[in-house]
């Protein structure tokens, strides 16, 4: 099966400062990759590149294809097409992702019109059919109101009507339920995922929250300073993290339930775009730092069918593994 | 609704009385009308009998409402000068003053705005650097010194223009030039900073994410807002038609409202001064109530809040 | 056995707020009729949505805004009235730490000058004691002496979070409000602090009330645990059995909203409706429109905060002690 969207050793540079440093991702259709990391580690901008989003002084290297197509320096035009139309993206901060000066009509509209071909009474007919699928209430009068008419959850659920508008068969949620309250966040995620099964969408979720991308993909990317470290299906990650990162972040995160254990944090913070260290990023904050890890940074490498890993210790433990099963 | 517009115009009232007392008090604190007018050698009975003529020997707050009693009435006052009602002096002069002030209006929304929006879409580059040069340069250099640089030039070296004077409308060219250069500079700068917030907003990279063409993100969801701002300076800029080319009308010897007002004003001719005040309070006043009604037909939150009422 | 540090004794505070520019004034109860006790030593973590007011609660039992109603004692005895030397005096014992601390710092001064300035304030010590004072204060919060000549800008978000920690440290409090200190920082930074915050408690014998809507976070360092919901205290209980078995239907569908690593959502309680909006508050229990459980009975009656069994005391008309503790 040829692959839905496949980057490939994607780079993103502001100024000469690199703050994507080659990162590969595979997209079936239909699958739910979660993109985890902490501020700064790149996992938005990696997919505001691969759109054309990011601003005009953003040096931009590498190959997205979509379908075998490569988007990267694509015509506006043929961008233009795929933005909405194939792959749809929504955002943050709801309260201001919507233009304030324009009825919720208006901006659906714009969708239909762009994408499908609708317009006049059909288009408004089909606007008020997806404020439906969202769980909007009364969505035949609330078409004509304005964002600010609309509480936070409301606005995310509008952005993932406008989202679902162009039909696509990617959507990207980048933090989509960071900015609301934990009631909310658990209705905008279900919403997500009954959509999803039911249209068969694929769908890219972008979160610091571990649980939130554990619970709601079927594989997990974890970035750290412009690079993914580890890829694994969701379950294994949270039960056997491999690369000492990951073990981190998932050691950092207090449990619910179940005897109280001090945090294991990492040490020392992200590193300065401007001045990476040799080798591999995380080196300079890791328990299990070798002289080796200063030397050249490791390259993902597969630990298993589904699973890779970037670090120099798992190479060595996936040796020996091998070493074993040779013997 | 209805109780939020009576706030505004009952505010807009206030602000002209504020203006005219202020004036009023100025004015009468400044120095003797009769001996501006009259000379420092007329004989004393002379100034008496022009003081008494004038109700000038009255207690100064009698004056005062003696003075807001004629407005409520409708007469603004006879010239000191001439005798002539000053409503009419002023009003004669109102069309030669729109003659400069309207079409360096135009000029200045026609040059500043485009110039504005070009510059924040083509941020650092070299047309734009060179739109925030010349803006700056308009903002900081004083009009008069832009209306003698105009005048040196195209009328003294190269004498393609008249410096002076209102004989013809290409006397009219350079005081036009003068207005419309530096409000285009006020105006450029103002529309590009409020473009530049506009498209650092989320709901701009929503709309490039859904695949709304660049042209069409600009006009209908860049424009729409940065329209909110920039109407507050463009009301500003109506406010001043009347009274905003006191200067250049001063520099080019055009007899507009400004030149009357320098002229009144150094003869301490109240009545005119106080007129031509009362006329530029109401004015600004005027555009900034309308101003209002553009916010709430540009800006929906301001609209519904308004509709709570 | 010493009274606690802390009693607070049926707080309210309502603010009135106009709908829009024009809008009636309208009363909003951000806190009502608000009581909690904090042992000395103890942490209270107070959770809830946006429009809780538990922020509110935080700042009222610090004194920077005084409640309509009821009344705050530190230490056995009632806060003073602002303003008054003992009001100081008790001030320099109750410090507060924000969810920004970029907004909370000088950014025109080197951190170290501005982690003294309490001490400058209350004059304690000599300036040379100051400057060891300050010395000391920055290895508490594990950072170097050298970090204490820089200015905020300079530090990361957790370095910065560490200074406001240090600054507050500086008069020796026994009683520390947090909001939300950590909501803002990464997951890694976040455990950092919270470990630094659970030392520092252990060692100076600090007493927390511990404001945040991550109930991960707040189970980790609390020892109580109060959930509120539109300004009224829904349920309390110790930490960890609250958290293992929830009683309020509000506090069940917090605990299930809360991703968890290896949890897939099958069987989470998703709450309908919007969050609440203080300016409205529902008539009877405020959570009843949005309750799963609600019977006419919630709709009607206020339900009052009443032990039911252990030290849980939960406002709910359907727990009601035994049964329900049989039942589950």
């Amino acid at each position: 099966m040829s692959p839905l969207v496949s980057i490939r050793d994607l780079r993103v540079a502001f100024g000469g400062v690199p703050v994507l440093r080659g990162v590969d991702i595979i997209l079936q259709e239909g699958e739910a990759v979660g993109l985890v990391g902490e501020s700064g580690s790149g996992k938005s901008v990696t997919w505001l590149a691969a759109l054309g989003l990011l601003p005009r002084h953003a040096q931009v290297s590498g190959s997205v294809r979509l379908d075998g197509r490569e988007l990267l320096g694509a015509p506006a035009s043929e961008l233009d097409q795929v933005r909405g139309g194939r792959i749809a993206m929504i955002f943050q901060d709801p309260a201001s992702a919507l233009n304030p000066v324009l009825t919720i009509r208006r901006q659906l509209c714009e969708a239909l019109i762009l994408h499908r071909n609708l317009s006049g009474e059909a288009a408004k007919a089909e606007a008020r059919r997806l404020l439906d699928v969202v769980g909007i209430p009364d969505a035949g009068r609330r078409l004509e109101a304005y964002p600010h008419e609309f509480s936070g959850g409301q606005v995310q659920r509008i952005m993932i009507a406008m989202a679902l508008a162009g039909n696509p068969d990617l959507l990207i949620a980048d933090e989509p339920t960071t900015a609301l309250d934990a009631t909310i966040q658990a209705q905008i995620l279900e919403l997500l995922s009954a959509i999803r099964r039911e249209m068969n969408i694929a769908m890219v979720l972008i979160s610091h929250d571990l649980g939130v991308v554990a619970e709601n993909c079927d594989r997990v990317a974890v970035m750290y300073a412009g690079r993914i470290v580890e890829q694994a299906p969701s379950n294994q990650l949270f039960a056997d993290p491999v690369h000492p990162y990951a073990q981190g972040l998932i050691g950092a995160l207090p449990p619910l339930d179940g005897p109280r254990r001090r945090l294991t944090a990492i040490p020392g913070t992200v590193p300065d775009p401007a001045q990476m260290p040799d080798g591999c990023a995380f080196a300079p904050r890791c328990a299990m730092v070798a002289e080796a890890c200063s030397v050249s940074a490791p390259s993902l490498a597969r630990i298993a069918d589904d699973r890779a890993v970037a670090c120099i210790r798992a190479e060595a433990s996936r040796c020996a593994l091998l070493g074993i099963a040779a013997e | 609704m209805g109780r939020y517009f009576a706030i505004r115009i009952g505010r807009a009232a206030l602000t002209i009385v504020l203006v005219v007392t202020f004036a009023f008090v100025v004015l009468r604190l400044s120095g003797d009308p009769a001996l501006m007018i009259l000379g420092p050698e007329a004989p004393p009975e002379v100034l008496a009998a022009f003081r008494k003529a004038w109700g000038l020997d009255d207690p100064i707050w009698f004056q005062y409402l003696d003075y807001f009693h004629a407005i409520a009435k409708g007469e603004l006052g006879r010239s000191m000068r001439d005798g002539r009602p000053a409503i009419e002096l002023v009003l004669e002069r109102i069309p030669a003053t729109l003659a400069l002030t309207l079409p360096a209006f135009v000029f200045k929304v026609a040059l500043g705005v485009p110039a504005g929006i070009y510059a924040a879409l083509h941020r650092g580059s070299a047309i734009d650097r060179a739109v925030m040069m010349t803006a700056v340069a308009g903002f900081t250099v004083p009009s008069f010194v832009l209306a003698l640089i105009l005048v040196l030039v195209f009328a003294v070296q190269l004498g393609w223009l008249p410096s002076g004077g209102q004989d013809s409308w290409r006397h009219a060219i350079l005081p036009i030039a003068t207005l419309s250069l530096g409000g285009a500079a006020v105006l450029a700068r103002f529309t590009r900073s409020a473009m530049l917030e506009v498209l650092g907003q989320p709901y701009i990279r929503t709309a490039s994410a859904k695949g709304v063409p660049w042209r069409k993100v600009v006009t209908s969801h860049a424009l729409p807002n940065a329209a909110i701002p920039t109407v507050t300076i463009l009301g500003f800029m109506v406010g001043t038609l009347i009274a905003g080319a006191v200067v250049v009308e001063s520099v080019f010897a055009w007899p507009g409202v400004g030149r009357l007002l320098v002229v009144a004003v150094a003869n301490r001719d109240l009545a005119v001064v106080q007129c031509i005040l009362l006329l530029v309070a109401m004015t600004m006043v005027t555009s900034n109530l309308i101003v209002d009604f553009l916010y709430g037909f540009l800006d929906p939150r301001l609209r519904a809040k308004g509709a709570h009422a | 056995m010493s009274p606690p540090l802390v009693e607070v004794s049926a707080i309210s505070r309502s603010y009135s707020m106009r709908s829009g520019m024009f809008g009636r004034a309208a009363a909003v109860h951000a806190v009502d009729g608000v009581s909690l006790t904090i042992p000395r030593g103890e942490t209270l973590g107070l959770v809830g949505e946006s429009g809780s007011g538990k922020s509110t609660t935080g700042r009222i039992v610090l004194g920077l805004e005084p409640p309509d109603r009821g009344e705050v004692r530190f230490d056995g005895k009632a806060m003073a009235t602002p303003g008054t030397a003992a009001w100081r005096a008790q001030r320099a014992r109750m410090q507060m730490i924000f969810q920004d601390p970029l907004g909370a710092l000088d950014r025109r001064l080197p951190v170290a000058t501005q982690i003294r300035e309490p001490l400058d304030i209350h004059g304690i010590g000599t300036p040379a004691m100051r400057e060891e004072r300050v010395r000391e204060l920055l290895r508490a919060v594990e950072l170097m002496p050298a970090h204490g000549t820089r200015y905020p800008g300079a530090l990361s978000g957790g370095q910065r979070q560490r200074i406001v920690l240090a600054r507050a440290l500086a008069t020796k409090p026994d009683f520390l409000v947090c909001d939300e200190p950590v909501s803002a920082l990464d997951v890694s930074i976040q455990a950092q602090v919270v470990n630094l915050l659970c030392d520092l408690q252990a060692q100076l014998g600090l007493t927390l009330l511990f404001i945040s809507h991550d109930l991960r976070v707040v189970r980790q360092i609390s020892t109580i645990v109060a959930v509120m919901y539109l300004g009224r205290i829904v349920e309390i209980g110790s930490a960890d059995d609250l958290f293992a078995r929830p009683e309020h239907p509000y506090t069940q569908a917090l605990v299930s909203a809360s991703p968890a690593p290896g949890r897939r959502s099958a069987g989470r309680i998703v709450l309908a409706g919007d969050p609440p909006n203080p300016a409205a508050r529902p008539q009877g229990c405020a959570f009843h429109p949005r309750c799963p459980r609600a019977v006419a009975r919630c709709a009607s009656e206020v339900p009052a905060l009443s032990a039911v069994g252990g030290d849980r005391q939960v406002a709910c008309h359907l727990v009601t002690g035994a049964q329900t503790r049989d039942a589950a």
